[in-house]
């Protein structure tokens, strides 16, 4: 209950007080703290995730299977995965949403702030537990981040309590966490908004977020069926996947990608929205094509909920299938290109200015653009037969990942530091990280696609040594982009210490978060705003809400 | 002003066409050697994907990095770019390009696919479409797309001979090759040139996945079933079976030499190992298993014990081209 005091506090006094920084280990449940938590808590995950593959990578500098035992290196690209996705892009999306969304929108906080709060504190409790399986006797989990039956139901360890039944747990309570947080987005968005602010008022960051706790509401419970079921198998020895009982591998496969498709649009899609936030501010042009950008956030959700058997194209699937599953998969290369398009409208003519977050989000943009060419490429069927499974899926999936999903997000960390914390961070500090990050990764993942089109299977430990060259390029570059976080950690503490003091809006930004202080304060707004225009009038100068004295007043 | 913009836009076009064509040419150079009929026909898909990739990528991509170059705000200019929101026409070109290239790709891979005719697993429905027409070497019939004979490729003989039936035996570590007709077991995977071969793919355990990069082909073996997979080796030499599907600890090691061969070398080898006494095949897994570890960084976490080395005619050569010591 020591919380209360400090909560409080900042409410008493109407001028917020200097961040308490013990505000952010308390169970709050105002929605930006609840958002920096869950930043930082992902941002360490993240560090651990990537300190397991600088080892891989050491390992695959070599064709020998020469630095880490075959079991361990699986338990690391099982575990790598299995981070990065549950515990780094989800979360941090997610602390990012929980910042914005309801500032945004012209709301005082998420529609259900407890529930809130419980989702979050959830994701340190499944870390913990995922990395702690790493100390069993067992070891941790080595299926893949995948878990395919039967290999996950082997458990040669023999033990109850195994790596494969607590990775299962974790990822089961990730779910539930999950399916806590997209009810209370949706709701939030489609209750809370601010008069005035109607659907296509909405800034694409809100559209997007919506799409994207859409498909989690359609698709997690499929994956946490499939989760419970596999747990049972292994546990209680039912037959749902296990072959040796009659039980079908394959459903298994089935329900995973139901789920694990569309869950690769629910971690891209919000980073769109960053995208079209981004771009219009350091252009200085409003978003090209705003409806049909908005439009095609939902459209993607759909479609790609019908996608998914092209990640199974090589399984035991007949012919007419991968047939069917290669057009809904070009299907949903559409609405993706459209917003390619609509990003290089928008900053056609428009006058640039490349500071950090631009030049993240720019980066950005050019390697989804290449991530989406070898996606299509992976949706032909005939070629996809060749490279499934090689490390040109992985390079391919690691220019969305890391390229797109993780560049983008230090984009919107740059760009909205000064809302979050109050304080400018150091722009040369971050343009050399950008710099950093970028070389990194091209030279990291590029290297991965002739690799993969020469044949070299993914998740191997050793392997041919004609596959030699293209890794020695990839560990370099994956040692390069571990260096390239340094800056990134050094820029972001100092500043919060030390940095100037930011002003409400340094970005000459429009948008409600920019019309109230940096940070804002408890509850953001005085006067709920009365939205009277859309999102993105740069060189309109139209005002954007109606009551912006009142809504910031301050007693 | 419109005739300008027509010849400005010809004049970068026509650049970035000769680049891409030259890029679709260089993609076969990126591609293991083509060692079966089924890869030429993949090989030129991919050379097209390329083709059509690289047009795209540096189309969008010139146009974002020309803005970044030549639209960047003065210092001290503060000033906000033309309130362009959008427009119509060009969003439904943009809109119906990318709709016809999609069709466009999608189309020519649906005819490579019915082309290679690789029999993928069907057990889940026996609809009679052109997905599941028999191979097209097995049986000379005209293809059902293009009215053609589809042996493109693949040289007559092939067509006229049945196909040559083995059985593959996947099991954690090792893959067991099988003869039926001379009952020869080896675990080196001998094919004879320019002749159909059918596989009955099989696994003892778990998931593996049989893939030949030289092959460009790849099928996901399934516990419990048999999975039939078709294809024509067609170039003298020898290749690298590797297992595809995640199959546990050692599933880097899980592979095999293959050797095309003419026919009448075929038919030698097949006779000598007839003739050959079984004998224990070295086996990867298991010596890795049984050695211990000498990793620096170990764990000793237990894993799945590694089958017992298969007892076959043919032993092959201790021919993994990467130890772990
Ligand atoms: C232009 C649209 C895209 C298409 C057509 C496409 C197509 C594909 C296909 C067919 C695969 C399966 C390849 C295989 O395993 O053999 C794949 C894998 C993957 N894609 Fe994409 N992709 C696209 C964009 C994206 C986006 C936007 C994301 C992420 C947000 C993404 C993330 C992934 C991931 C994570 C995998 C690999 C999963 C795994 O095997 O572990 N892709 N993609
Ligand atoms: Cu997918």
């Amino acid at each position: 209950m020591t919380n209360i005091p400090i909560e409080s506090i900042p409410v008493l006094g109407k001028n917020p007080l200097p961040p308490a920084w013990r505000k952010y280990f308390s169970f709050s449940t105002d929605h930006k703290v609840i958002g920096v938590q869950y930043l930082v808590t992902s941002f360490v995950f993240f560090l651990i995730g990537g300190l397991l593959s600088m080892v891989m990578r050491a390992e695959l500098i070599t064709p020998e299977s020469d630095l880490v035992d075959r079991s361990l290196y699986n338990s690391m690209f099982t575990m790598h995965g299995t981070i990065m996705i549950f515990l780094w892009i989800f979360p941090s999306l997610l602390g990012l949403a929980n910042f914005l969304v309801p500032l945004m929108i012209g709301a005082r906080d998420m529609a259900f702030p407890r529930l809130n709060a419980v989702a979050f504190w959830m994701v340190p409790v499944f870390g913990i537990l995922l990395m702690s399986s790493f100390f069993l006797p067992s070891g941790a989990s080595q299926s893949g981040w995948w878990a395919y039956p039967p290999v996950s139901l082997q458990n040669p360890s023999g033990d109850l309590i195994n790596g494969q039944v607590m990775w299962l747990l974790a990822v089961a309570i990730s779910g539930v966490a999950s399916i806590m947080g997209a009810v209370n987005f949706v709701t939030t968005i489609f209750k809370m908004r601010a008069p005035g602010m109607t659907f296509f008022r909405m800034p694409i960051f809100v559209w997007t977020v919506l799409s994207a706790q859409l498909i989690q509401l359609v698709g997690l419970p499929a994956l946490t069926a499939g989760a419970v079921m596999l747990l049972l198998d292994l546990t209680l020895g039912t037959s749902f996947f296990n072959p040796e009982k009659g039980g079908n591998p394959l459903l298994y496969q089935h329900f995973f990608w139901f789920y694990s498709h569309p869950a690769v649009y629910v971690m891209v899609l919000p980073i769109f929205g960053v995208f079209s936030e981004i771009l219009p501010v350091y252009a200085r042009k409003p978003l090209f094509g705003y409806r049909v950008v908005a439009i095609s956030s939902i459209t993607i959700s759909v479609v790609s909920l019908l996608v998914w058997v092209h990640h199974m194209f090589a399984s035991g699937t007949p012919g007419w299938m991968r047939m069917f599953f290669m057009a809904t998969t070009m299907c949903v290369a559409v609405p993706t290109g459209v917003k390619i398009f609509a990003w290089t409208a928008t900053i056609w003519r428009g006058k640039l200015r490349m500071d950090t977050p631009m030049l993240f989000a720019l980066g950005a943009i050019l390697m989804f653009l290449f991530a989406g060419i070898t996606g299509v490429m992976l949706g032909s069927v005939p070629f996809d037969i060749h490279v499934n499974n090689t490390y040109f899926v992985v390079g391919h999936f690691h220019y969305i990942v890391y390229g797109t999903i993780t560049m983008g997000m230090f984009a919107a960390l740059y760009h909205w530091f000064p809302k979050i914390t109050g304080r400018m961070y150091y722009e040369g500090l971050g343009k050399l990280h950008f710099w950093l990050a970028f070389i990194g990764t091209n030279l990291n993942f590029f290297p991965m696609h002739p690799a993969g089109l020469m044949g070299m299977p993914r998740r191997v430990s050793s392997y041919d040594p004609e596959y030699a060259f293209w890794n020695v390029l990839a560990s370099l570059g994956g040692f390069l982009l571990g260096m390239s976080t340094l800056p990134f950690i050094l820029n972001m503490v100092s500043s919060w210490v030390q940095g100037k003091k930011a002003p409400a809006n340094p970005w000459r930004a429009i948008g409600l978060e920019w019309l109230v202080s940096s940070p804002p304060p408890v509850e953001n707004f005085e006067e709920i705003p009365v939205v009277i225009a859309e999102p993105y009038g740069y060189g309109k100068s139209e005002p954007l809400v109606s009551n912006a004295a009142a809504m910031t007043q301050e007693a | 002003m419109k005739l300008r913009t027509v010849l400005t836009l010809a004049a970068i076009a026509i650049p970035i066409t000769l680049i891409s064509l030259w890029m679709g040419q260089q993609a076969y150079s990126w591609m293991p050697p083509q060692a079966s009929a089924e890869s030429k026909l993949i090989d030129d898909l991919f050379s097209f994907l390329v083709i059509l990739g690289t047009f795209i990528f540096l189309g969008v991509g010139g146009t974002i990095i020309y803005s970044i170059i030549f639209y960047r705000a003065g210092k001290y200019d503060f000033s906000d770019g033309p309130p362009i929101e959008g427009n119509v026409t060009l969003e439904v070109v943009w809109t119906i390009i990318p709709v016809f290239l999609v069709i466009w790709i999608a189309g020519y891979s649906y005819h490579v696919y019915s082309q290679m005719a690789i029999r993928e697993p069907m057990e889940i429905v026996h609809l009679h479409n052109p997905m599941e027409m028999e191979s097209a070497y097995a049986a000379p019939e005209k293809n059902l797309d293009t009215q053609e004979n589809v042996t493109k490729g693949a040289p007559e003989s092939a067509v006229v001979l049945p196909p040559e039936e083995i059985e593959v035996h996947s099991r954690q570590w090792v893959w067991e090759f099988r003869y039926p007709e001379q009952n020869v077991t080896s675990t080196e995977l001998h094919l004879p040139v320019d002749r159909r071969v059918r596989l009955a793919l099989q696994t003892e355990d778990v998931l593996h996945g049989f893939y030949i990069p030289a092959f460009r082909l790849k099928q996901d073996i399934i516990p419990n079933r048999t999975i039939d997979f078709e294809f024509t080796p067609i170039r003298i030499g020898k290749y690298r079976l590797e297992d595809s599907q995640f199959s546990g600890t050692y599933f880097a090691v899980m592979q095999a030499d293959v050797l095309v061969e003419s026919p009448d070398d075929y038919k030698q080898w097949l006779a000598q190992a007839a003739n050959r006494e079984p004998s224990a095949a070295y086996n990867q897994a298991a010596s890795e298993y049984s050695r211990f570890s000498d990793k620096a960084i170990k764990p000793g976490w237990p894993t799945i014990v590694p089958a017992p080395a298969p007892l076959v005619n043919q032993p092959g050569a201790t021919s993994l081209k990467t130890y772990s010591q």
